[in-house]
């Protein structure tokens, strides 16, 4: 596992305590894990989401990343519907570890009420938080 | 795995190294009101004529099929068992009641069950197998529970009523606690499930049917398939006789996304009904979803063949109470035996032997019919069937057991009330024409 400062934090996503990240991007809201959370993980072997248009509510289980010897639950940080799920992690789950930020995204969220994001930390907030 | 007792030369030495002069030493720490004083309450020692001929006494008091014309089946077979098997079966490494996983230790038994899960696979058309698991029937509800899982919007199960009755006991044991709940489909008068009934059904979240029925017959697959497709559901089928698929179109054929099964027929004695043998397999979709353990092929460091437990973050040790199952026992000595079984008769002998199965159960039937039965449905069938008994059969199948040492089938209504005087006959390749002949000839 990786230093803290050797991680990489987009500016541009707010974080969650559990460690996934959501971006705007125009109405909607894409949600993905953190540098801090795979590098945790370690190689990720599978990936498993919901179902497009299951409605899930903040703080809800959205799914779990197995890796090579342990499985973690991952939450959603906006209520809303679910537009579209990842696909390419079916075959290549390992993109949650080369592109947290882009490639390796986890789920296009169609958001009930934007203001949840508030209570998300940006990217100094969340440093703070994990260097405790 | 070899279990030796220890010498006294090997407790003195792991004395030496634990500092202790004697046992009662090292277990000092135990308060001597929890131990036992005096000798255990057990009986003396038996020589070895002795020991044998007490166990003679006791087993001479069961009836074993050996010695029987057996024409029952309904979920255990009367299958000849090849002298390959136990000669193989009864070595040492393989006779444990705890099956060893170590990889580095346990190469032999590993391959073993993959072997087991590779056989069951193409015996099924299926993706993946798991090491197995009791029986039919704690499989079937594994498979259920997956199907209830998956599908957060329903509570239900539709089960067809022509599945093994203890079967659905089972489910019914272990679904309810959650608050799930079994629907039965109902069955026509063809002794088929109703698919029509089916269609109806909603807010279920899988289908499960048996094929062979619990009264012997083939289901068209193919129809439940298609509801299942049509409520976005899982289909799962069952079977309690595995040699059937040595003549029937595998469940994975028609689309199964999880089979479960009996493989008691596949070189496993009776006993009594027990301990059996549960297959269960599935799609690859279905893979992390599995119960139990699942042994995989892998290369070890100097890149050659190793076989390890795999796909283990299921499994309740590391997924806690999120876990596919908290059984993870398999009955490992009777999967064994299924792929001794299996490898020994292989592919044309297990077809060779469905066939004989089902010649000898239509010729059953035909003398039956001869001998004053009625046939209850007409339906296609594998190795067993229904037939409705003349009046005063039922004296004559016990005088039948007794006095000639035959078992003419196995009454129903025990378990279907409107099925009254109706009895599933079994035919296997055990029993001979002689033999056909001799029963109609005592029942007529």
């Amino acid at each position: 596992m990786k230093e803290i400062n050797e991680l990489n934090f987009s500016d541009d996503v707010k974080y969650s305590k559990s460690h996934e990240w959501a971006k705007i991007s125009r109405d909607i809201v894409i949600v993905g894990l953190s540098d801090y959370a795979q590098d945790q993980l370690g190689e990720v072997v599978f990936v498993e989401l919901p179902q497009n248009g299951d409605t899930l509510f903040k703080g809800d289980e959205l799914g779990n990343v197995e890796s090579v010897k342990a499985v973690s639950e991952i939450y959603i940080p906006v209520s809303g519907e679910i537009l579209e799920i990842n696909e390419g992690l079916e075959d290549a789950p390992e993109l949650v570890n080369e592109s947290c930020y882009e490639n390796g995204w986890l789920v296009k969220v169609k958001p009930d009420d934007i203001s949840e994001l508030n209570d998300l930390m940006n990217k100094a907030e969340y440093l703070k938080m994990l260097k405790g | 795995m070899r279990y030796l007792p220890h010498t006294k030369e090997d407790i003195e030495s792991m004395l030496k190294v634990a500092g202790q002069s004697c046992l009662d030493d090292l277990f000092n720490s135990i308060p001597d009101d929890l131990k036992i004083t005096g000798s255990l309450d057990i009986p003396e020692s038996l020589s070895e004529w002795e020991l044998n001929d007490h166990m003679e006494e006791l087993a001479s008091l069961n009836i074993a099929c050996k010695n029987y014309k057996c024409f029952m089946g309904a979920g255990s077979y009367d299958h000849y068992i090849p002298a390959v098997i136990p000669y193989l079966i009864s070595r040492s490494e393989f006779m444990t009641a705890y099956t060893p996983y170590q990889p580095e230790v346990s190469q032999g038994t590993l391959q073993g069950i993959y072997e087991f899960q590779t056989m069951v696979t193409e015996l099924l058309g299926m993706d993946i197998a798991t090491a197995s698991h009791y029986d039919c029937g704690t499989a079937l509800a594994e498979a259920c529970l997956i199907a209830l899982r998956q599908n957060k919007k329903a509570n239900k199960i539709a089960v067809s009523a022509l599945t093994h009755p203890s079967h659905r006991q089972i489910i019914h044991t272990y679904i309810s606690p959650s608050g799930y709940e079994i629907v039965e489909i109902p069955y026509t008068k063809e002794g088929l499930t109703d698919v029509k009934a089916l269609e109806a059904m909603d807010d279920i979240a899988g289908i499960a049917v048996q094929s062979p029925n619990f009264l012997g017959n083939i289901e068209d697959l193919s129809a439940f398939k298609a509801v299942a497709d049509a409520k976005k559901v899982l289909f799962i089928t069952s079977f309690t006789e595995s040699l059937a698929f040595g003549l029937l179109k595998n469940p994975g054929s028609f689309g199964a996304d999880l089979v479960a099964g009996e493989g008691q027929s596949l070189g496993i004695a009776k006993s009594f009904g027990g301990p059996g043998l549960g297959l269960l397999a599935g799609t690859k979709k279905q893979m992390r979803n599995l119960p139990g353990r699942l042994i995989g092929k892998t290369k070890d460091a100097n890149g050659d063949d190793g076989f390890v437990l795999t796909l283990a973050t299921r499994e309740q040790h590391i997924r806690r109470e999120k876990a596919s199952s908290n059984i993870c026992s398999n009955n490992g000595l009777n999967a064994m035996t299924a792929a001794v079984y299996l490898a020994t008769v292989g592919k044309i002998g297990i077809r060779e032997i469905a066939r004989q199965n089902h010649d000898k159960a239509i010729y059953l039937k035909k003398s039956l019919e001869m001998a004053g039965f009625e046939s209850a449905f007409d339906t296609p069938f594998f190795n067993e069937f229904l037939m409705k008994a003349p009046e005063g059969f039922e004296q004559k199948r016990s005088a039948l057991i007794n006095d000639k040492c035959t078992f003419a089938g196995i009454c129903v209504d025990k378990f279907y009330p409107e099925l009254k005087h109706h009895y599933l006959f079994c035919a296997t390749e055990t029993i001979s024409k002689k033999d056909i002949d001799q029963l109609a000839k005592e029942v007529k």
